[in-house]
């Protein structure tokens, strides 16, 4: 299960008491009734799918029930960060891509141990 | 290749097992080949089998970036059935199945297929109207499927606990007796050793890492991590990855990635006599030849491609296990693994050409692949071979999601499948 931190009741809570709601910062056309079939499919089904850093929304359903977006590694599952709607895309390129032979160490998440 | 029979299996136990061969060969990738197919699961082999075998195709790589059968086809609950609502689905699930039943046969390597029936419980009112409707779809399409009162349903699988009491009570369950299981790794195996002795090149730890194109946007070939192989024909046949391969021909494809968890009991003797599932509470359990229950759980929330899940997705499963067969709870789990699975919108598989010329794609299997493995790969090799689809898999185009001809599976079941 994934821990999940909601930037607006600023916790870190389980999975449980969020709904994932797919990828973040796709606008809906102002227009629908207008674009063409090809725009709609684009905009409705399709979707990039993947393999490393995605931005995602997701929703505390059990908490304050507001969406927020996150920055999630979908090799690791990790979150990189959370951030409230509206906010733009934040730029995480200099951030390491985990890899599948990625091996995470207690020294390397969390310092040398004193 | 020497054929599996009791003869050989006579003449080995008196020359100490001496005698055996490989089931396949490893070859060294050619330059070139006429049909590339990029995965090596068992919708993969058994597309380079049937090309090899009915349309005359030999000279064919299947690309594996780990190993053979080590995707979905070796991490799903093996169950086999055809009992679809719609048309389009019941046809093609239903052309699987049929060749399921001789698969052994074909091949000359035993699948285990055991079609023990497949029961489908009904838990209210809902349930009964959802599956008397697909009951009488599918006998319109030839398609075996029958409703069990409970005490029919008890007679057939005498674990269950029809009475009244019951947490969640049995009104009455869709049964198809000609749907069960097969052995998920002989498959991959068995159809390995038919492509290989055809002189089909099976390459593993070969990852596809770019799709090559010729100046009029058709593809030339593939660059591996091997070096480039060119090729007129690549065929992507790569479940939860098909994004990523589609994604080096520049094509979006209407799918979402997730893991899918399963899990298996210590081995017991004799105990559960055919396939149970129940969409409601979701849960889905049979017995491995080995003693095993094999238990299917769900997907996560999230798409991913971790390959693991989580643990609260496996736990709801075995409450759902637990509630509907109170023998099973003092049951240790020994195993739990997911698998990656890509998903379309309408839950129905894609099976068809590309906008790029040379380049085809047989993926969005989702939940529900496994039992669908010889009809896809017969089709899909007609596609390759023809360049047209046959005509069973012709409404399976990617198209549908721009003209609105969805095969809505995803609403007719209620639940991933």
């Amino acid at each position: 299960m994934l821990l999940i931190h909601c930037p607006y009741c600023e916790e870190e809570r389980p999975e449980l008491e969020f709904r994932g709601a797919g990828d973040a910062h796709i606008l809906r056309p102002t227009n629908i009734a207008d674009i063409s079939d090809e725009e709609f499919e684009a905009f409705f089904f399709l979707r990039d799918n993947v393999k490393g850093l995605v931005y995602e929304r997701w929703r505390h359903i059990h908490g304050c029930g507001r969406f927020f977006n996150a920055a999630r590694d979908t090799v690791s599952d990790k979150f990189v960060t959370t951030y409230k709607a509206g906010l733009p895309r934040p730029d995480l390129s200099p951030a390491p891509k985990a890899t599948e032979t990625t091996v995470e160490t207690y020294e390397a998440t969390e310092g040398v141990a004193g | 290749m020497r054929k599996y029979s009791v003869f050989a299996v006579a003449r080995e136990a008196l020359r100490g097992h001496t005698g055996w061969e490989p089931q396949w060969a490893s070859p060294e990738p050619r330059k070139e080949y006429d049909v590339i197919i990029i995965g090596a699961g068992g919708h993969g082999l058994g597309t380079a089998y049937y090309l090899a075998k009915e349309h005359g195709i030999t000279n064919i790589a299947v690309l594996e970036k780990g190993w053979l059968g080590g995707g979905n086809t070796g991490r799903n609950t093996t169950i086999i059935r055809s009992n679809y609502l719609y048309d389009e689905s019941a046809a093609l699930y239903n052309h699987a199945l049929k060749l399921w039943d001789g698969l052994s046969q074909e091949l000359n390597y035993n699948v285990m297929f055991s079609p023990r029936g497949v029961m489908m419980l009904a838990h209210n009112i809902h349930d009964m109207q959802g599956f008397k409707r697909t009951i009488h779809a599918n006998r319109l399409n030839g398609v075996d499927n029958e409703w069990l009162t409970p005490e029919q349903a008890k007679e057939y699988c005498p674990p269950l606990d029809i009475s009244r009491s019951a947490r969640y009570p049995i009104v009455g369950a869709a049964l198809q007796r000609k749907g069960g299981t097969a052995r998920h790794d002989a498959v991959a195996w068995g159809y390995a050793r038919g492509a290989s002795d055809r002189g089909v090149h099976i390459i593993q730890n070969c990852e596809v890492t770019g799709i090559r194109r010729n100046p009029d946007g058709s593809v030339a070939g593939v660059e591996t991590t091997r070096g480039p192989i060119n090729a007129k024909k690549v065929g992507v046949v790569a479940a939860g990855h098909t994004s990523v391969v589609m994604q080096m021909a520049d094509i979006r494809m209407p799918l979402l990635s997730f893991p899918l968890q399963a899990m298996v009991s210590e081995p017991v003797k004799p105990i559960f006599p055919c396939v149970v599932m129940s969409n409601t509470v979701h849960a889905y359990i049979s017995q491995s030849d080995k003693g095993e229950l094999v238990i299917g759980a769900g997907t996560d929330q999230y798409q991913s491609y971790s390959q693991t899940g989580g643990l609260h997705i496996i736990t709801h499963t075995l409450d759902a296990i637990c509630e509907l067969f109170p023998m099973f709870t003092r049951m240790k789990m020994m195993r739990s693994w997911g698998g990656i699975v890509d998903v379309t919108p309408d839950r129905s598989p894609i099976l068809a050409k590309t906008p790029v010329k040379g380049l085809y794609v047989n993926c969005g299997w989702g939940t529900g692949g496994f039992k669908a493995t010889p009809g896809s790969a017969h089709v899909f090799a007609h596609t390759i071979a023809r360049d047209e689809p046959h005509p069973i898999n012709a409404p399976f185009t990617m198209e549908r999601f721009r003209t609105g001809r969805l095969i809505d599976e995803a609403a007719a079941a209620a639940v991933a499948h």
